[in-house]
């Protein structure tokens, strides 16, 4: 069944690039150049600082997707905790030294660029798990005691993350560790016991939230109830997706973003933005982008031999899935605001950063697919 | 640490992607869902979408038209319209804020208080929005303001145009206009698409009456705007349409004259062609400042009008009531005659006072007037010998001849400030106070006093009616060249020039309705009312006119404030030795030339004391002026048929 290691560690970089799957990196990278037209959009049809900055972004992390894809998935699995460790280590560098923006700290000043380690636990907590996940024998794993350190590191960063405050990333890294757990084989009883207690806590989480976040939500639920107020954002991005129509307004066309109406058009309704030029075969066009996107880490995960690879190629794939679907549905109307990029298209250093390392990782599950990790 | 087994890995292998397929299916269920949700707003609610983004991304701004213009008889402008010098300043164009208004002070008077104020309101606004600085400048601080323009950031020289009068003769039958009220959009239909910020309507007179059509059509600029409603660019221009002008049946210089005369007077007077019911001169006095209107008026301005017991504001010719006096004595002998219960030279012998169930009516004439006979009676406007011919007659015959000659019912229509009036009857009485006629009542109403209530313009119409040999005529103040009643007749006194025209002809040319059963009645009234204004004794005789071309026949009048008492009788006292608040309003109507009547007056001068020594000089005047006119005016009138 194994292969002879010796043929695996033997291979040339030529080889290694030859079994890349293709289809995805092409994938992200029409995905990538889209994304450059739609900041180019937002920037008013001009290259302004936004689509600089993210055309650089991009380059540079693709590129960082090729090294980190050719290191050996032996070495992400040896790494993995002490990837975590960094990250962690980081989140606890913004608690104190982070830079404050419209009332959250987010951000570390790293000079090159300004850093949101939140964005790397995206990933880094995935790492942990599927590590921990995949030493963890099948009949240990619902035992009580193997639960405590998946949640200490699953709690302890969304504690970080939830008072900077940003709720939106603390419930997508949430979203990227449940899933690891869950796709491991813990039973659904726990799921079910946690999912109790927090629905008893939420009155409690309630009253820790900031005003302006209960607003969001109750704005979700009806957002006529004050239109100019925080309402606002999901009604113009509902009107500019509309107005769209079938085939969009045209590129550099889109009014309600290039007035203004649009808010946050460069990170959060990059999508609106496009929706709004390109309309429904635009939209529709990305929505297939990113499902083989999904669908092609998937099957690595398949091709997979290792555990390890398959939890993380199955979760981080998930993962990808809620990111963007949080966000779709966030712009369509569908769910309230909460801050949340969408992979690739959105404006933002560290996103960026984290979905190429986290994707560099699956490409690197599938050259060296056969190898055992341990 | 724990070393998994192949066998381990296996299981575990399993279990991982059996529950990836659950969470697979989950996801392309959640997929399709965004893609229904798509389809949903780009597809079938595409059109809703469509037409809120562009309610985003487009707004209008309204421009207010251009107000017709309001001319005389002679084409002169009564109502007219001036470029309006505005400057503007629009505050994101300024880099220094206080340092241009430092500026600014020096080029033109702005006080500290209105600086202040303006910086109060650019921080109330966005930067964009431009603010007014000055409204209404004159010329010469609009051309400084253009020289120094390049040193004044962000300042705007802005020209429009607004309303403006060229005097005040003729403010109350014009109106004013002003600002827009929250009130007037709520009542006038007709503002609901011309709310125009900044625009004025009209509010009272003529401008009130025509404001529909003499306001315009307004235009508008549509703009793209962004999200914080800062202009980009300029989609659309309509510029809108200038109302309607309005030509008037007045004459400027008439209304000029009058006003002149009335000056520091409370009066009214009405001026009217007896054939077509054109209207040449209507004043009322005091009168005040249109223009004063246009920009907002001034508190201490406003006050001082609405404290002024002579009350400027109103029109007092149309909408003026007063008890018509003797004049009505005019009436009461036609309807006497009409209804056959006296003849001409039927008499009564008045002994300056009658007694009726115990009540004494008295003469105005204390030592009375001897024997009066129906000539005598409005000669001499013998209160004793009007008793005994409306004791006769009764109020209800009196009152519906009074109606067939307009008295009781409004003259113009659509003027929103003319009253009515009253001409009392039992009926009227029965319904208005609730009680029965009493006889004694019947004697008042016969004198005019009483319940009788009337309006000068009412007077005037009732006067003219009477002068046309008793013709009903439908006065107007509005000339429609379409309607023009003069045309046959101008026709004919171009091809007849010598021809002398009597009144039989010119009826059937105007096309008249009677208001008369025997004309004869008429032309025994106005001989009575000749010999009152021509003979030796007439209560306006010294103010005749003995030029047979200026000669009019007329009836003073005075209405009383207040009741005499008997001690005030006894000592004799006179009206002018009363306070003003309480001396009789003195009323006069007459119609002119005499021999060949063309026009009637009715003057009213409040609290004047008696007709004969206040209202019949101004009316003696007017009726000058306005014959010397009579020519011009039939001259523009025959340009004007040939021109149609």
């Amino acid at each position: 069944m194994l292969q002879p290691r010796s043929i695996q560690s033997s291979m040339g970089l030529k080889d290694k690039i030859f079994s890349m799957d293709y289809v995805l990196v092409i994938s992200i990278f029409i995905l990538g150049i889209i994304s450059m037209f739609a900041m180019y959009s937002t920037d008013g049809g001009e290259f302004k600082y936004h689509t600089n900055s993210h055309i650089l972004r991009f380059f540079v992390f693709f590129v960082c997707f090729f090294v980190v894809s050719l290191i050996k998935i032996r070495f992400w699995h040896d790494q993995s905790y002490l990837i975590y460790i960094l990250f962690f280590l980081l989140l606890l560098g913004v608690k104190y030294f982070g830079l404050t923006s419209s009332g959250s700290k987010r951000w570390l000043d790293l000079y090159v660029m300004n850093l949101q380690p939140s964005e790397l636990m995206k990933v880094g907590l995935i790492l942990f798990l599927a590590k921990y996940y995949h030493r963890l024998p099948v009949d240990s794993m619902n035992s009580i005691r193997y639960l405590v350190i998946p949640l200490v590191a699953l709690v302890a960063p969304l504690l970080l993350v939830a008072t900077q405050p940003d709720l939106g990333t603390t419930i997508l890294i949430a979203a990227g560790g449940i899933v690891v757990a869950w796709l491991a084989g813990v039973k659904v009883k726990f799921f079910a016991i946690s999912g109790l207690i927090l629905i008893t806590l939420l009155p409690v989480a309630v009253s820790f939230l900031k005003p302006y976040q209960k607003s969001r939500i109750l704005t979700f639920l009806n957002p006529e109830r004050d239109p100019l107020g925080a309402g606002y954002q999901i009604i113009q991005s509902k009107i500019a997706i509309g107005s769209g129509g079938l085939f969009g307004k045209g590129f550099l066309n889109g009014s309600q973003s290039y007035l203004d109406y649009l808010p946050e058009k460069h990170t959060d309704f990059i999508f609106t933005l496009f929706s709004e030029e390109f309309g429904f075969s635009g939209s529709l066009s990305i929505l297939i982008l990113y499902s083989i996107i999904i669908s092609r880490i998937i099957k690595i995960g398949n091709q997979t031999r290792s555990n390890f690879g398959k939890l993380y190629c199955y979760s981080f794939a998930t993962a990808f899935f809620i990111y963007v679907v949080v966000n779709m549905m966030m712009v369509l109307g569908l769910l309230p605001i909460v801050g949340s990029p969408l992979p690739i298209m959105s404006y933002g250093g560290s996103s960026m950063m984290a979905i190429m390392f986290g994707l560099g990782i699956v490409m690197s599950c599938k050259i060296y697919k056969d190898i055992p990790v341990n | 640490m724990l070393s998994p087994g192949t066998g381990n890995r296996v299981t575990k292998s399993k279990l991982i992607s059996r529950r990836m397929f659950l969470l697979t299916a989950a996801k392309t269920v959640v997929m399709f869902g965004i893609v229904g949700r798509l389809i949903s707003l780009q597809i079938n609610q595409t059109t809703k979408y469509k037409t809120l983004s562009d309610k985003n991304r487009f707004r209008e701004w309204k421009l207010a038209p251009e107000r017709g213009i309001i001319r005389d008889f002679f084409d002169q402008e009564l109502a007219s319209n001036e470029p309006l010098y505005q400057v503007h300043l629009v505050p994101e164009n300024t880099k220094n804020l206080n340092q241009l208004f430092v500026r600014l002070k020096g080029i033109l008077k702005i006080t500290d208080q209105k600086v202040s104020y303006l910086k109060r309101l650019i921080k109330k606004q966005k930067p964009w929005e431009p603010i007014v600085i000055s409204d209404n400048l004159n010329w010469s601080e609009f051309s400084k303001i253009n020289l120094f323009l390049h040193e004044l950031d962000g300042v705007e020289p802005i020209v429009s145009v607004a309303r403006t009068y060229p005097d005040n003769s003729s403010a109350h039958i014009l109106g004013y206009v002003s600002q827009i009220s929250a009130k007037d959009l709520r009542t006038k239909k007709y503002l609901k698409d011309l709310s125009v910020p900044g625009m004025t309507i009209g509010k009272t007179g003529l401008e009130r009456k025509l404001d529909e059509k003499i306001i315009g059509k307004v235009g508008f600029q549509r703009y793209e705007v962004n999200a914080s409603g800062k202009r980009i660019k300029e989609i659309q221009i309509d510029k809108g349409q200038a109302g309607t002008s309005f030509k008037t049946t007045l004459d400027y210089e008439v209304q000029k004259y009058t006003n002149e005369l009335l000056k520091d007077k409370a009066a009214a007077v009405c001026v009217m062609d007896i054939y077509n019911g054109d209207i040449v001169s209507l004043v009322s006095a005091p009168t005040f400042e249109p223009n004063a209107f246009v920009h907002g008026l001034d508190k201490k301005y406003w006050n001082s009008l609405i404290r002024d017991g002579k009350k400027p504001l109103t029109n007092k010719a149309m909408s003026g009531l007063y008890p018509p006096g003797s004049t009505i004595k005019t009436l009461v002998a036609l309807s006497a005659l009409e209804n056959e219960i006296i003849k001409p030279q039927d008499t009564f012998r008045c002994k300056g006072k009658i007694e009726l169930h115990g009540e004494k009516f008295h003469c105005w004439e204390k030592k009375g007037h001897g024997i009066v006979n129906l000539r005598k009676g409005i000669q001499r406007s013998c209160d004793v010998y009007f008793y005994e011919i409306s004791r006769k007659l009764g109020v209800d015959r009196l009152s519906e001849t009074a109606k067939k000659f307009g008295l009781g019912k409004p003259v113009l229509s659509d003027f929103a400030e003319e009253r009515s009036g009253v001409v009392p009857n039992t009926k009227w009485k029965k319904k208005f106070i609730g009680q029965n006629w009493y006889i004694g009542e019947t004697l008042h109403s016969g004198i005019g006093q009483g319940y009788f209530q009337s309006t000068p313009i009412q007077l005037c119409l009732m006067t003219a009616q009477l002068a046309n040999g008793g013709y009903k005529i439908k006065p107007r103040i509005i000339f429609d060249e379409e309607k023009n009643d003069l045309k046959d007749y101008s026709d004919f006194i171009l091809k007849n020039p010598n021809e002398t025209i009597d009144t039989d002809m010119l009826i059937k040319r105007f096309n008249l309705n009677p208001l008369f059963e025997n004309q004869k009645n008429i032309n025994i009234v106005k001989d009575a009312m000749y010999s009152s204004s021509n003979e030796p004794g007439g209560t306006s005789y010294r103010h005749r006119m003995e030029n047979p071309k200026f000669t009019f026949a007329g009836k003073t009048g005075s209405s009383q404030i207040k009741r005499f008492t008997e001690a005030q009788r006894e000592a004799e006292v006179k009206q002018k030795d009363l306070s003003y608040k309480d001396r009789d309003h003195a009323l006069f109507i007459a119609f002119a030339p005499y021999k060949n009547p063309k026009y009637a007056i009715s003057v009213v001068v409040e609290h004047g004391g008696s007709g004969g020594s206040e209202a019949a000089p101004i009316a003696q005047k007017v009726i000058k002026k306005v014959l010397e006119r009579d020519s011009l005016r039939q001259k523009a009138s025959f340009s004007r048929v040939e021109s149609i």
